[in-house]
C-alpha cells in the first residue's frame, strides 16, 4: 500500500454515499472516478502542475454534498446577464426547470438536464461523456466524475445555427454548513452548426463552499462554438474548473473566461485542435484582491496541420492577491503550418500583489509559427499624470487605464448585454477594492 | 492682482534645485514667452505649474485667480482652467482618442456646473474645431497619441487646447520636433485661441516659434532665474546674439 492510501482519504464519507443508478457505463465511470480520487487525493505543491497553488485548504474543510435549498430565485439575483432569453439553471447540481427558460429553441436543438439526456439522448451522451475529461489525468476531474448525477446538456444538430446565446447557470448555495457541488456540462455541436454558450458559476455571497466544475465541448466539422465562462462565486468560495474543447476539421472554438469571484480559484482550459483548418481562441480576464488567488492553466494541443490558436490572458491584481498563469502549447509532429500566438499580461495595482507566469511550448513539428509574450507591470505614472492634467481625477484616470487594459478581452465578448454586465461588475468590484489602495497617489 | 502671480518660486526635481526664485506676473490676454538655454529650467517651470508630481516646490508661492495654485491637485488645476500642452505627449494604449477628449471636456464641464455633452453633441463640437488643426477621423479613432507622428502629437495637444478653452495655456516646447509646415499649423491653432480673457505662457528654446506666435513679453531664464525680460524684440536679439549674450547679465546680478 502506498503512503497516500494509508491516510484517511479526503471526502471519503461523501464518496461512499455517491450517487448511484442510471446506465451501467455511468455507474462504472463514477466508481472509477471515486477510486482514482481516493488514490490521488488533493494535489500538493510538490506536483509540478500545482506548484504555486496550494489547494490543501479544500481538503481541510469537511464539505458535504449540497442538497436542496430554499429561495433559489432570489439567490440568482444580482449576477451578470440575469435576463438571458435562453437559460438553464442548475442548483446544487440539479436541473431546476422552474428557473430555466428553454422555450422557442430552433427545431432539433436540445438544451436540458444531463439526467434527462441520459434517457433521451443515451447514445450521444455515452459517446461523448468523459472522452475529454479523463478521470485518470486529474484528481478534481475524478472527484467530479464520482458525483455525476445531473448537469447541463446541449445538443445542436448538424447545420443549425442558433442566434440566442444559451446561458447555463450553476448556483451553489447552502441553508446550513459548508457544501460542495460538482457542476458538469456537455455540449455537442454538430457539423456546420453555430452556437454561443455562456456558463455562469454563482453562489451565496460570503459563503465558504467548494465548486468543482467540468465541461466538455465538442465542435463538429465546420461548426462554431463561442464559449464564455463567467465565474462570480462568493469571495470566500473555492472554485476549481476544467474546460475541455475538441475541434474537428475547419471548426472554430473560442472561449472567453472571466474570473471575478472566489478566494481560491483554479481554471484549466484545454483545447485540442484535432482536425485540419481548425481555429481556437482562449481569452481570459481575472481580477483578484485581498489574499485571493487565481490560477489559470491553459493547454492548446495542435494535433493536426493548418490550425491557428490565439490566446490573450489578462489579470488585474490588488491587495496581497496572487495569480498564476501557465500557458502550454503543444504542436504535434504532424501539425505543420501551425500558427499559435499567446499573450499574457498582468497589472499589479499594489506592491503586495504577485504573479507567477510561464509559457510552456512543446513543439515537435518544424514548419510552425509560435509566439508568446508576457508583461507584468503597474499603472503608468506618466499616463496617469497626462489624464489628470486634462482634468480627470486620479480615480477616473486609473479607471480609464484599467478599462483600456481590460478592453481587449472584454471587447471580445459579442453578446452585448453580457459584455455590458461584465464591465459594470468589473468596475463595481474595482471601485470597492481600490478604495484602500487610494491612500493618495 | 494678475491672473497668475508667481513669487520667488523654487522647485526641486530628483533632489536637484532647478528653479531658484522665479517672479512672473501674467494678465489675461497676454502672451509671455519663456526662453533659455537647455537646462535653464523652462520646462521645469511649465511642469511645476501643471502640478507634475516629480517636481517639488520648495519655496515661494503661485496665485492663480486669487487662489493658491500650488495647493491644488493637477486635475483640479486643469478643471480650473490651467492647461499644459506637453513637450512629450504620452501614448495611452487602449484608450480611444475621441473618448479621452470627451472625458476631459466633460470633467471640466461638470466642474463648471455645465451639463455633460453626449456623443452627438461632442462630435459636432469636434467637427467644428478639428479643421484648423487638420485633425482627421483616424486621429480620433486611434488610441491617444499611439503611433502618432511628432507633428500629429503636437496638433493633438493644441486641439485639446481648442476644445478645453482654458484661461491659462502653458505650451511646453510645442515647437520641438516640428517641421516648418507643422509649426505654422500649430501656431495658427494657438493664434485662433488668443483672446482678451486668455493668457499664454510659451516655453521655447528657439525664436522661430515666436515669429508665428508673437509674444507681448519675453523672459530669459538662466540657471533657474529670470535674468532678462523685455518685449518681443528681445527674442530677436537673443536669436542674433545667442544665449552666450546673457552671460554678462548673469555676472552683473
Amino acid at each position: 500500500m502506498s503512503q497516500v492510501a494509508e491516510k484517511p482519504s479526503v471526502f471519503a464519507g461523501a464518496l461512499e454515499k455517491r450517487p448511484q443508478g442510471g446506465p451501467r457505463w455511468l455507474d462504472d465511470l463514477r466508481a472509477r472516478g471515486a477510486a482514482r480520487f481516493a488514490a490521488l487525493g488533493i494535489p500538493t505543491v510538490r506536483d509540478e502542475e500545482w506548484r504555486f497553488t496550494n489547494v490543501s485548504p479544500i481538503g481541510a474543510i469537511d464539505f458535504k454534498p449540497a442538497g436542496l435549498i430554499s429561495g433559489t430565485a432570489d439567490r440568482l439575483n444580482g449576477f451578470a446577464y440575469t435576463d438571458a432569453p435562453v437559460r438553464l439553471v442548475v442548483v446544487n447540481g440539479r436541473f431546476d426547470p422552474t428557473l430555466s427558460r428553454l422555450k422557442g429553441l430552433p427545431n432539433g436543438v436540445h438544451v436540458g438536464s444531463l439526467a434527462g439526456a441520459l434517457a433521451d439522448y443515451a447514445d450521444i451522451v455515452q459517446r461523448y461523456f468523459g472522452q475529454l475529461a479523463d478521470v485518470n489525468a486529474r484528481s478534481f476531474t475524478a472527484l467530479n466524475t464520482a458525483f455525476v448525477q445531473d448537469g447541463a446538456f446541449v445538443h445542436i444538430p448538424d447545420g443549425v445555427a442558433i442566434e440566442a446565446p444559451i446561458h447555463i447557470v450553476f448556483l451553489t448555495g447552502s441553508d446550513e454548513g459548508h457544501v460542495m457541488t460538482h457542476p458538469r456540462t456537455l455540449v455537442v455541436a454538430g457539423a456546420g452548426s453555430q452556437t454561443t454558450v455562456i456558463e455562469s458559476y454563482v453562489g451565496d455571497a460570503g459563503e465558504t463552499y467548494f465548486s468543482n466544475a467540468v465541461s466538455e465541448i465538442f465542435v463538429g466539422e465546420n461548426a462554431s462554438v463561442i464559449h464564455h465562462k463567467v465565474q462570480e462565486e462568493s469571495l470566500d468560495a473555492f472554485h476549481v474548473g476544467a474546460l475541455h474543447a475538441h475541434t474537428s476539421r475547419n471548426a472554430r472554438f473560442s472561449s472567453h473566461s472571466f474570473a471575478l469571484g472566489g478566494r481560491l480559484v483554479r481554471n484549466d482550459a484545454s483545447a485540442i485542435l484535432d482536425g485540419e483548418g481548425g481555429d481556437c481562441t482562449l481569452n481570459g480576464l481575472y481580477l483578484a484582491d485581498r489574499e485571493r488567488l487565481v490560477d489559470n492553466h491553459t493547454t492548446i494541443d495542435h494535433a493536426k496541420p493548418h490550425c491557428g490558436s490565439h490566446e490573450v490572458y489578462k489579470g488585474i491584481l490588488g491587495g496581497a492577491a496572487r495569480a498564476v498563469f501557465n500557458g502550454k502549447i503543444i504542436v504535434r509532429q504532424d501539425a505543420q503550418k501551425t500558427d499559435a500566438k499567446q499573450t499574457n499580461r498582468a497589472l499589479l495595482l499594489t506592491d503586495g500583489a504577485t504573479i507567477n507566469t510561464k509559457p510552456q511550448l512543446e513543439i515537435f513539428a518544424d514548419d510552425v509559427k509560435c509566439t508568446h509574450g508576457a508583461a507584468i507591470g503597474q499603472l503608468d505614472d506618466e499616463a496617469i499624470f497626462y489624464l489628470r492634467a486634462r482634468g480627470m481625477t486620479y480615480a477616473e484616470a486609473r479607471d480609464m487605464l484599467i478599462h483600456a487594459f481590460a478592453g481587449q478581452v472584454l471587447d471580445g465578448v459579442t453578446v452585448e448585454p453580457l459584455r455590458a454586465a461584465l464591465e459594470t461588475e468589473l468596475f463595481d468590484q474595482l471601485a470597492k477594492d481600490l478604495v484602500e489602495a487610494d491612500a493618495k497617489p | 492682482m494678475s491672473m497668475l502671480d508667481i513669487r520667488n518660486l523654487q522647485v526641486k526635481a530628483e533632489d536637484k534645485e532647478i528653479l531658484k526664485g522665479i517672479d512672473l506676473h501674467v494678465n489675461p490676454g497676454e502672451v509671455h514667452a519663456i526662453m533659455g538655454p537647455n537646462g535653464s529650467g523652462k520646462s521645469t517651470l511649465a511642469r511645476a505649474l501643471s502640478g507634475h508630481p516629480e517636481y517639488q516646490v520648495t519655496g515661494g508661492e503661485v496665485t492663480y485667480e486669487g487662489k493658491d495654485l500650488l495647493a491644488m491637485d493637477p486635475d483640479e488645476r486643469a478643471r480650473e482652467g490651467v492647461f499644459m500642452a506637453f513637450q512629450y505627449p504620452v501614448e495611452i494604449a487602449g484608450v480611444n482618442n475621441a473618448n479621452f477628449l470627451k472625458a476631459a471636456l466633460n470633467a471640466k464641464r461638470k466642474h463648471a456646473g455645465q451639463p455633460e455633452l453626449d456623443a452627438m453633441e461632442f462630435m459636432s463640437l469636434v467637427k467644428a474645431k478639428s479643421k484648423l488643426l487638420e485633425i482627421d477621423d483616424s486621429m480620433l479613432k486611434r488610441a491617444v497619441n499611439e503611433g502618432f507622428s511628432g507633428g500629429e502629437k503636437k496638433r493633438n495637444e493644441i486641439f485639446q487646447l481648442a476644445l478645453l478653452e482654458p484661461k491659462l495655456a502653458i505650451l511646453d516646447e510645442t515647437d520641438s520636433g516640428l517641421d516648418i509646415d507643422a509649426l505654422k499649423l500649430v501656431a495658427a491653432g494657438v493664434n485662433a485661441m488668443r483672446s482678451p480673457d486668455r493668457a499664454f505662457i510659451v516655453v521655447t528654446h528657439y525664436q522661430r516659434l515666436l515669429t508665428y506666435i508673437v509674444p507681448d513679453f519675453v523672459h530669459v531664464l538662466s540657471g533657474g532665474r529670470i535674468v532678462k525680460s523685455g518685449g518681443k524684440e528681445l527674442a530677436l536679439e537673443l536669436e542674433a546674439k545667442g544665449y552666450g549674450w546673457i552671460e554678462p547679465a548673469l555676472a552683473n546680478r
